[in-house]
């Protein structure tokens, strides 16, 4: 139900769907792209940039709230805990167990090695699970690794490092293969032909799926496996500081009991960082669309050890978040529903662009509408947003179409009252997917470090400056399962870990004070904190004129 | 500027506590609003993970639901608790080592056969599954069946919460389609003889010839490569 104030917007919206939904809109050209990304994509947003003055990447320049976590003060610091009283005593420690820990944990398994996942929800709470959209890979005897390279790669503006493109696209197949063994649904044909279709770059029809649980049916079966195995790990256990051994090799970490707050000691041959995105920064102030705790902490974690970054300092916003009501701000709205035909109209009810623009133009041209040309509708509790007529949809394929096709679009928004069917949607740009990271190699190991690994969103380098659809999902299982074969091959060749220290956390301060840096924030920041948000909202919120009666 | 929606004011009981809160929240935001910042209880915030599981009773109402804290908005004299966690039995297993039958299961799961039919799992179910009538598949060792039905399983264990014999609904249902996926869905015929062209390596050379080339050829191929109609 829309609140009152929007009955005019939305009759405007009606009144001219008919011609709408025929409308062939014009694609934009590569100069108008430019322009618009230029002045409103948000990575072009300077002023929302700020330097890095400490670590690998000083001088590079990061979103700012990124560049706060980078530059902020550890949680702990020497003396602050034992570190001669090891807690656990492992082969390979992997941090974070979405996608890519627990695929890195079975493959560590397979080798041998004595493993100890740690994360900071419950295992497979993690971004994983919400992908919808699908998984690239190269399957099709009319596709080729070949061809899925060339979308990749030029998909991320030929930034990408080439050798680790290689991997993503050749290993491809075979991970489908070990993903189905594992028992994966993917979408089948009754002959057992997997079903593929396009995405967004796509030159071939590339993208799998498993319905619209793509990401939770690859994560559940994952952590399944995991349980199986009987690997360890320990849920609600943060990394909050990497450990450096005498010879300054990475040697475990510090954990934290997000509940009881006690810290735990891991000494570790080899240590893997799968902590996944960002987008719970809210950069820019974005809403998103990724779980409670994606907040950068693995990046936190290797800057302050040295590690660089690779293209940290671009985003990707879904063109498409949900805008209203409240309750779903930020959700994504699957591209597939602008697939269907739905277009985006502004708040007089036009058609503002192409609606299969790439995610960047895409998005760029939504916040012009709200911004520049004030064509955007105000939203209740603050924000702008802009149309997305999904009625249009049954017009073009026939009624019925949204449920059988978008069920779980239909189910989200029909929860508040909405009926997509009759009504058009609100949407807005919504911090999707932390397109850099960690810089690593085709082994996975972390530039600047010894004994260190990173594989699935944390990492940089794969997607260049933008990733497709698909590619993220296959990233993080490529990438997972080979950092946990080179980690657990390592771990073989350590014989010795030696005493651990925290002298880099001491030394990253120093460079911070005598940078004059103080951003006053305490990373890794682990989870958002919405409470403040709230207290400005509205002040008293429990009641004391009552008792709290049973 | 329009006039805005200003929320109502709405009376909840959390965990024995009364708390005044916005009406448009989900449960799990009022959590947060109330000065609560869970740190469990709580994963993607959309719908996706199960982590969030809550029980609540409109007060002066007999029934009980179970919902998604994170997508079920706040009602008036709605009394909540969440169930961060729930015990289920978890049996550990090798999937090539399993045949996909009855006996299979009855070894694995034996208490799926005390099932009295009561249906209680299938009116919790947070995502409106035929939750007995995946467990009777379970039972005939109608895997694929019980794949189905419970494709769409968050695993949010509410409807183990309620089951007088003692299921773990969702691990069973995660077997069985573990099972589907390898054993009984048909094989991908082109995927095999992909991964044999990988291993072969005739394959490769094309993309190694391709990644040997300047980045501007790479763009001038990239900008006229043909799109699959
Ligand atoms: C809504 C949505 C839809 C998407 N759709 C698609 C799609 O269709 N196709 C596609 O290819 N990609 C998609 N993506 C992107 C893709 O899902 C992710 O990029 C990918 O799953 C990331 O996997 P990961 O293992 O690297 O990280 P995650 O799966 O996020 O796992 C990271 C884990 O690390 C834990 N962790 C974080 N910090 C710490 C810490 N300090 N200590 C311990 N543990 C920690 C987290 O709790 C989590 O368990 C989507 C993403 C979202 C959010
Ligand atoms: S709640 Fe338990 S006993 Fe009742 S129908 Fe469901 S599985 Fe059977
Ligand atoms: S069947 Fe799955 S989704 Fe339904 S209540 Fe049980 S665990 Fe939750
Ligand atoms: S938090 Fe994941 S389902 Fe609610």
């Amino acid at each position: 139900m829309y609140p009152e104030y929007l009955q005019l917007s939305l009759e405007k919206v009606a009144e001219k769907r008919e011609a709408n939904t025929a409308l062939q809109p014009e694609r934009m050209t590569a100069e108008e792209k430019d322009v618009l990304l230029k002045g409103f994509h948000p990575d072009y947003r300077t002023d929302q940039y700020t330097e890095l003055r400490a670590g690998a990447n000083k001088g590079d320049k990061v979103n700012t709230e990124l560049a706060e976590t980078l530059m902020g003060r550890a949680r702990i610091h020497a003396g602050d805990v034992n570190l001669d009283h090891i807690d656990y005593d492992v082969d390979v420690l992997i941090i974070g167990a979405g996608g890519a820990g627990c695929a890195a944990a079975i493959e560590a398994d397979n080798a041998g090695a004595n493993v100890l996942m740690a994360t900071k929800l419950r295992l497979g709470d993690a971004n994983t699970m919400m992908a919808e959209g699908g998984i690239q890979g190269a399957t099709k005897p009319t596709d080729s690794p070949a061809q899925h390279f060339l979308d990749a790669y030029g998909g991320g503006h030929y930034l990408g490092k080439k050798e680790l493109v290689y991997k993503l696209v050749t290993e491809a197949p075979e991970c489908f293969q070990w993903l189905n063994d594992m028992g994966v649904e993917f979408d089948k044909e009754e002959d057992g032909t997997l079903i593929a279709i396009h995405g967004g770059g796509t030159s071939r029809k590339r993208m799998h799926a498993a319905k619209d649980y793509t990401g939770a049916e690859i994560m559940r079966t994952l952590r399944d496996e995991t349980r199986c195995r009987r690997i360890p790990c320990l849920n609600y256990a943060a990394c909050i500081e990497l450990l450096r051994d005498e010879s300054g090799n990475i040697g475990g970490a510090v954990l934290i009991n997000t509940n009881t707050k006690e810290l735990k000691v891991v000494r570790a041959k080899t240590t893997i960082i799968t902590t996944g995105g960002s987008g719970r920064l809210h950069i820019q102030g974005f809403p998103t669309s990724n779980h409670h705790g994606a907040t950068a902490d693995g990046l936190v974690l290797a800057y302050r050890v040295g590690a660089p970054l690779l293209f940290a300092d671009t985003m990707q916003y879904h063109p498409t978040g949900a805008a209203y009501p409240e309750q779903i701000l930020g959700a994504l709205v699957t591209e597939k529903v602008r697939g269907l035909g739905a277009k985006l109209v502004n708040a007089d009810g036009d058609v503002f662009m192409h609606p299969l623009e790439t995610r960047d133009v895409a998005a760029a041209a939504v916040i012009r509408e709200c911004s520049e040309r004030g064509k955007g509708i105000d939203i209740p509790g603050g924000g702008q947003a802009v149309w997305l007529d999904t009625p249009m949809i049954e017009k073009i394929h026939g009624e019925g179409t949204i449920v059988s096709k978008i069920p779980g679009m239909f189910k989200m928004f029909n929860k508040y009252g909405i009926d997509m069917r009759k009504e058009p949607i609100l949407i807005y740009p919504t911090l999707h997917y932390q397109n850099g990271g960690i810089e690593i190699n085709e082994k996975c190991e972390v530039a600047n470090t010894k004994n260190l690994f990173a594989s699935g969103e944390v990492v940089g380098g794969i997607h260049g400056r933008n990733r497709l659809m698909g590619n993220s999902l296959l990233d993080v299982i490529v990438f997972g399962r080979e950092s946990g074969r080179q980690a657990a091959a390592r771990a073989k060749e350590v014989d010795h870990v030696g005493r651990l220290n925290l002298d880099h956390v001491a030394e990253f301060e120093q460079e911070l004070s005598d940078a004059w840096v103080d951003t006053g924030v305490v990373s890794p920041k682990l989870f958002p904190n919405y409470k403040a948000n709230f207290r400005t909202y509205l002040d008293t919120s429990f009641s004391s004129d009552k008792a709290d009666e049973q | 500027m329009p006039e805005k929606n200003e929320p109502n004011l709405i009376t909840i009981n959390l965990y024995g506590k009364r708390y005044r809160v916005p009406d448009n929240m989900t449960m799990l935001k009022a959590l947060e609003y109330c000065g609560y910042a869970p740190t469990r209880g709580i994963g993607c915030r959309h719908g996706f993970c199960g982590a969030c599981a809550m029980v609540y009773r409109i007060k002066g109402e007999r029934q009980l639901h179970y919902c998604l804290g994170c997508e079920t908005r706040v009602q008036d004299m709605m009394y909540i608790s969440t169930i961060s966690y729930f015990p289920l039995e978890k049996q550990a297993y090798k999937l090539d080592e399993l045949e996909p039958n009855a006996d299979m299961i009855m070894h694995l799961y034996p208490e799926i056969y005390s099932c009295v039919s009561c249906n209680t799992c299938t009116a919790t179910c947070t995502q409106g599954l035929d939750v007995m009538g995946y467990i009777h598949d379970a039972q005939k060792g109608d895997f694929k069946a019980c794949a189905e039905k419970s494709f769409d399983c968050i695993m949010c264990n509410c409807c183990a919460s309620r089951c007088p014999a003692g299921i773990s609904h969702p691990e069973v249902a995660m077997l069985a389609r573990r099972l589907n996926g390898k054993y009984i869905a048909p094989e991908a015929k082109h995927l095999t003889e992909r991964v044999a062209e990988v291993k072969k390596g005739d394959i490769l050379e094309d993309v190694r010839t391709l990644m040997a080339k300047s980045d501007d050829e790479i763009r001038e191929l990239y900008n006229n490569r043909e799109i699959e109609k």
